[in-house]
């Protein structure tokens, strides 16, 4: 399972930021955050402002691993009526309009269980979608999932955090495929004034174990920031800082979209400063 | 079964923690060490004679066990002559069962060197609890509670204050228990280094759920004893309410090998399991993942969790401990809905019969005693599982009946 091949939708991206000298930018959204239509929009706009990967996240009613600002976008979300077929949906329109980037699917695991695994594994792929990150699923628990998401070609992205300890990486990073998330500080998502030094210490270590892309998240928010990831990692991950700008706009949706696409600019500026 | 499965040596969980089908571990990555750590640390203690000592000390000396059974004839009476008999966790210090839990994992947070405690509550019982652990053991101590919680139990907040306690209102969801477990499993992320998670019931991942259980075997240990010291025989069945389960497995725990004991657990209907408001988690939910374990939970066909209504904030919660989720599919624990109003009938019967206020989530337990006694007959003898005593409720229990001179809700005279 450790090796997929190559031409994998998502490992072909991060190839191709390699072969430029660059890190890629990974950019996350939840789907449904305004509204779904809405939702399309602003990760049409995070593609157009430069980012290779997308994450959809799939919002849930129990957030743990999220701080205020995308718990505030899971709760819109939610309250809006976001079901799983939305997701699929958002996925679907995505990949379609844009075939040159990779889209995720970023989820809590219980979405995924009562949908059924294998359900979900079918009906992502088919929608175009490049795989999953499913960061309360550990290594452990992941089996059923894996199988599924291999049979239908689907990447499973792996979390790992400063307190994994070397061993545990090891067993980590064998089981995933598409890239390894590293993230950069012990918290939850949100943005952050500094990245701290975890996380050039983490990919450090992550890299030992794996010739998988290491991709850093969890705290960058501006070009400074991603510059400074991109000098050690392979890709950097932005998540709350986007949905801020979304909410920052309240109403005025060009606002939002413009922000998020300025936002997205300035940090493929970033990755390839390193 | 699978009642063989428990007898002595017998491995429940699983080296994974499962129960069946049920239990695991479902944690972000970052919190993976800091339990690997909780669980070797615990299956140390379990092998070092001091560290029993010591706590069956504090139990003793501190907590104030054995706690007493008492025969209550004249709630019986209300109950077709039933026998009751109630284990009396309500006069363990504290108030409640939950001193037993977290004496133990508050011993285990010393040996793991760790010097700052955080937990989840949701009446208050295990707050209060945690928070007097702490102020004995010199922790610091962060408790966090669902708003609609701090409002409902506003004596336990001043309680955990007073006792050096910082108590965090959690506003996100519903405000209630789920929402304070999830915030404190993002204070534990960014914090873990220092900090153990010293949860409160039999939830949870691998290895609360067993090791939450196993400090609270104890009082079924103790009840069994005392059954058979004044019966001369087993009960018929024991009642326990259940809303993450820790006193019930608790009590129920010794009993599984008797196969003649029924085994009840009392679930919180709310204004009725057939109604939207309820957390009949056992009888209405079905199997998903929530707080780290595979159990029942609430949840819509999409897999998020629906909130739980509950006149107790003790049972308020869409989810339940993974053993108890094992032992009803399994068929040797029965799972039943009870209103709040049947609750709070039972608990002022018990009051007026007994000269005994329960907690109202233990007067769940009661009321289900009720109709098993008019059930069984009068040779029945039923174990009941008074897991906390209702001073906290007086505020709930006094606008539900009326006993404020002045209107209903006006908090500031509620000492009259």
């Amino acid at each position: 399972m450790a090796s997929k091949p190559s031409a994998s939708k998502l490992s072909g991206v991060l190839a191709g930021a390699k072969a430029d000298g660059r890190a890629a930018l990974i950019g996350y959204l939840p789907a449904g955050f305004p509204t779904v239509e809405g939702g399309i929009r602003a990760v049409d706009a995070l593609i157009e402002g430069g980012c290779d990967v997308v994450e959809i996240g799939l919002p849930h009613s129990d957030p743990v691993l999220d701080g205020a600002v995308i718990q505030t976008a899971d709760d819109i979300a939610l309250r809006g009526g976001v079901r799983i077929k939305d997701v699929l949906r958002t996925v679907q329109e995505v990949a379609a309009a844009h075939p040159g980037t990779a889209v995720l699917v970023m989820t809590y695991w219980n979405p995924v269980d009562r949908y059924g695994v294998a359900r979900f594994a079918a009906d992502l792929a088919a929608a175009g979608g490049a795989g999953c990150i499913l960061p309360d699923l550990p290594v452990e628990e992941s089996e059923e999932w894996r199988k599924a998401a291999d049979a239908h070609g689907l990447d499973t992205v792996f979390v790992v955090a400063p307190s994994s300890k070397d061993a545990r990486l090891a067993e980590v990073t064998a089981a995933g495929s598409g890239f390894v998330y590293a993230a950069a500080v012990m918290g939850v998502t949100g943005t952050r004034s500094a990245v701290g030094s975890l996380a050039e210490d983490l990919v450090a270590r992550t890299r030992a174990t794996t010739d998988l892309p290491v991709c850093v998240g969890l705290g960058v928010s501006n070009a400074e920031q991603a510059a400074e990831v991109a000098r050690f990692a392979d890709g950097v991950i932005v998540g709350s800082a986007f949905v801020k700008r979304i909410l920052e706009a309240g109403e005025d949706e060009a606002a939002a979209l413009d922000g998020v696409r300025a936002l997205a600019g300035e940090l493929a500026a970033g990755v390839r400063r390193r | 079964m699978s009642e063989k499965d428990y007898l002595p040596g017998a491995q429940v969980p699983d080296a994974r923690g499962y129960f069946g089908a049920y239990g695991g571990r479902f944690i972000p990555e970052a919190l993976v060490a800091a339990v690997e750590q909780v669980a070797e640390e615990y299956e140390k203690a379990k092998a070092d004679p001091a560290f029993a000592a010591e706590l069956d000390g504090l139990l003793k000396d501190y907590t104030g066990r054995p706690s007493p059974l008492t025969d209550v004839h004249r709630f019986s009476a209300e109950a077709g002559g039933a026998r009751i008999l109630l284990k009396r966790e309500d006069l363990n210090h504290t108030g409640s069962h939950k001193i037993n839990n977290v004496l133990g994992q508050a011993l285990l947070t010393r040996r793991m060197g760790k010097t700052r405690i955080i937990a989840e509550t949701g009446a208050g019982q295990h707050g209060v609890a945690t928070a007097t652990a702490c102020a004995l053991f010199g922790f610091d101590c962060t408790i966090y509670m669902g708003e609609v919680d701090t409002e409902r139990q506003a004596l336990n907040v001043a309680r955990m204050r007073m006792l050096g306690a910082e108590v965090i209102a959690v506003k996100s969801g519903s405000r209630t228990l789920k929402d304070a477990i999830n915030e404190a499993f993002r204070d534990w992320v960014a914090n873990v280094d220092s900090t153990h998670y010293l949860f409160g019931t039999v939830a949870g991942p691998h290895p609360f759920p067993m090791m939450v259980r196993d400090f609270h075997r104890i009082i079924g240990v103790e009840a069994r004893q005392q059954v058979l010291d004044r019966t001369g025989r087993l009960p018929d069945a024991v009642v326990a309410c259940v809303g993450g389960g820790s006193n019930a497995m608790g009590i129920f725990h010794e009993f599984i090998p008797d196969a003649g004991v029924r085994l009840i657990g009392c679930e919180a209907a709310g204004e009725g399991a057939d109604t939207p408001k309820h957390a009949a988690t056992l009888t209405k939910g079905d199997p998903g993942v929530l707080h780290g374990s595979r159990t029942y939970v609430l949840q819509d066909e999409d897999g998020q969790t629906v909130e739980s209504h509950s006149i107790s904030a003790g049972l308020d919660y869409p989810g339940v401990g993974p053993e108890h989720a094992w032992l009803k599919d399994t068929g040797r624990a029965e799972y039943r809905p009870v209103t709040d109003d049947a609750a709070m009938q039972a608990l002022r019967l018990l009051s007026r019969t007994e000269g005994i206020i329960p907690a109202i989530e233990s007067a769940h337990a009661l009321a289900g005693a009720l109709d098993l006694g008019r059930e069984l007959g009068p040779e029945a003898t039923i174990l009941v599982s008074l897991s906390g005593r209702g001073d906290k409720d007086m505020h709930t229990a006094a606008q539900y009946f009326g006993l404020y001179d002045e209107p209903a809700g006006d908090r500031a005279e509620g000492g009259k």
